[in-house]
């Protein structure tokens, strides 16, 4: 029941490639206070269309080993593969998307913009950008919604958008850092609904950072559960419920007790510690 | 709703000096109105002794009414009446044809493009320097003490040096009076922008990062565009400053034209009434430079999608 990685990723095909690979990472933060180990001993694999959660308490390291995976941060020591390359060689071929906690787009640009400004970075044509802009508004539901500026938007409608944006890159792997975390849980049902909908269809890879259980176990086939000081990998869940869940499926025995599962794991790794 | 808009509608509709003082134009008027009392008050008092002395040597005693009259129409006062600068700059303003030497309109204008041109180099240079301040990390501790520094000398004490030693090498005209204006105007411009060009957060920047996208993306991508606000901002502080520059550039080089030539040869010949109008005229000229940068923020700002209330 420990974190050591054995178990072999829930894909009905068998083997499947490994896009991300962690092993015996650890990053720690020389500080005035002393260093701060934000983690240590990570080990860690995620394969090709997994939609991989790490959940836990804040401080656990969560959104830090995200960052790591996305060249946000550098480690100091372990080692990590993302696609077999550094993180940094992925970013530079952006091959992956990443979704911020808010929105962040820019106020400036207008929705079709605000996508078309990775495009932009890119060096695509201004054709390329068109129908990227307009495929990625459909899979996120904002067509009609091109001309209007950010603040025009609801704040669930904003986070859609900024999913788009991060989907018009086409990569394979989609980054998400508590996406959902400042919308209240009506918009965040929803959301979180769509979302799991836009991965059946496109088939990419997701890690996706959460604090909440229902929404971990409700969108992943991988729940990976961290504990904090030092951020740590505690316990990595499988979740094979099918995968075309809907919400009403967490009020069925195999989802309440994968979640019970969740919970006893975050209370050994002693999360709810005062 | 429908009930409360119209009751508001109802109250606030016939009460027309209420609506007078939500507004601005009351305050303004009562602003100017008591500027210009004032100004009469201290017209009569301060040119009251050089009255008292030509009454006197005239064998004149005067009515109360009379010697108010006198004081407020002296030719040479301390300091002249309202009416008596209204008129002298309706006169010089309407009267003369602008390519005269003795049109107000021509000796702004000699100003205003020396202003103009100095503001353009100085907004040009602020800009530059901000933006390696903000790229090149040791830049910060090297040059930004230099900025600051340049600030502290007298502009009165740097200027006739200036235009001196470009006189010796040959610089003549609208340039030496534009570099003084330069020289004022570039400083609010640098430490504007400094904290414009930084103003993008963290996770902005981050997802620069993400897309991998280099400086000079990212610089006309994300800073640029926050730093737009500050830019105008510190342009309305730069233009005015370009305007004083551009007038005490006109000082120390006994030029014939522009606004600063006519302050020197109003003093020269006790027009106190030139000098003031001379001055009036700076004021107001200042007053448009600032509102034209405030309506070319305003456009940029529709422009870049801001939400209406936001607008100061």
């Amino acid at each position: 029941m420990n974190s050591v990685e054995t178990t072999t990723p829930a894909d009905p095909k068998g083997q499947s490639k490994s896009v991300i690979q962690v092993d015996d990472l650890s990053l720690t933060f020389e500080t005035n206070d002393g260093p701060v180990h934000a983690l240590a001993n990570i080990d860690l694999t995620v394969s090709e269309g997994d939609f991989v959660s790490f959940i836990g308490p804040s401080g656990c390291g969560k959104t830090t080993l995200l960052r790591v995976i996305a060249d946000l941060e550098k480690p100091t020591g372990g080692g990590i593969a993302v696609n077999g390359l550094t993180p940094e060689e992925a970013r530079l071929k952006r091959a992956y998307g990443y979704v911020f906690q808010a929105a962040a787009l820019y106020p400036w640009r207008t929705i079709e913009k605000n996508l078309a400004l990775p495009l932009e970075i890119m060096g695509l044509s201004k054709d390329e950008q068109r129908v990227r802009i307009e495929k990625n508004l459909e899979l996120v539901n904002l067509t009609g919604f091109e001309k209007k500026f950010p603040w025009q938007l609801s704040g669930g409608m904003q986070q859609r958008a900024s999913i788009a944006r991060a989907l018009a890159v086409e990569p394979d792997l989609l980054l998400m850092d508590e996406p959902f975390g400042a919308l209240d849980e009506i918009v965040r049902d929803h959301l979180n609904e769509q979302l799991l909908k836009l991965w059946r269809k496109t088939n990419k890879t997701v890690v996706f950072v959460t604090h909440s259980i229902p929404e971990a176990v409700f969108l992943s086939t991988k729940i990976v559960v961290m504990s904090p000081r030092p951020g740590r990998v505690y316990d990595v869940i499988d979740c094979n419920l099918p995968r075309d869940r809907s919400l009403d499926s967490r009020e069925t025995p195999e989802f309440l007790e994968i979640a019970h599962r969740v919970r006893e794991g975050l209370r050994a790794g002693h999360s709810y510690d005062d | 709703m429908t009930d409360a808009v119209l009751q508001t509608v109802g109250i606030h509709r016939p009460n027309l000096v209420k609506r007078a003082f939500s507004g601005s134009f009351l305050p303004v008027l009562v602003i100017v109105a008591a500027i210009i009392l004032i100004w009469y008050v201290g017209a009569v008092s301060l040119n009251a002794k050089f009255q008292r002395g030509l009454d006197e040597r005239a064998n004149i005693t005067p009515t109360t009414i009379e010697f108010i009259d006198s004081t407020l129409n002296q030719e040479r006062p301390v300091l002249p009446s309202p009416h008596q600068v209204a008129e002298n700059i309706w006169d010089t303003v309407f009267n003369k044809k602008i390519t005269s030497k003795r049109s107000l309109v021509y000796h702004a204008g000699v100003t205003l493009s020396s202003t103009l041109l100095g503001f353009l180099m100085g907004t040009a240079l602020g800009i530059l320097l901000a933006t390696i301040i903000v790229h090149v990390i040791s830049m910060e501790k090297s040059l930004m003490p230099w900025v600051i520094t340049s600030q502290t000398i007298p502009i009165l004490a740097i200027a006739p040096m200036v235009i001196l030693v470009l006189d010796a090498v040959g610089v003549r005209g609208l340039l030496p009076k534009a570099l003084i204006s330069t020289y004022l105007s570039f400083f609010p411009i640098t430490v504007g922008m400094v904290k414009g060009l930084r103003s993008p957060d963290k996770m902005n920047l981050d997802l620069m990062r993400t897309y991998s996208a280099n400086k000079w993306q990212t610089f006309w991508k994300l800073r640029w565009p926050s730093s737009l606000p500050y830019l105008f901002t510190s342009m309305k502080v730069a233009i005015a400053i370009s305007l004083v520059g551009a007038i005490v550039g006109e000082l120390p080089t006994g030029a014939v034209a522009g606004l600063g030539a006519r302050l020197l040869s109003g003093s020269y010949y006790g027009q106190t009434v030139l000098i003031w109008s001379a001055l009036l005229m700076a004021a107001f000229c200042a007053a448009m430079l600032v509102a034209l940068v405030g309506v070319a923020d305003k456009m940029v700002r529709k422009r870049m999608g801001e939400k209406a209330e936001q607008r100061p």
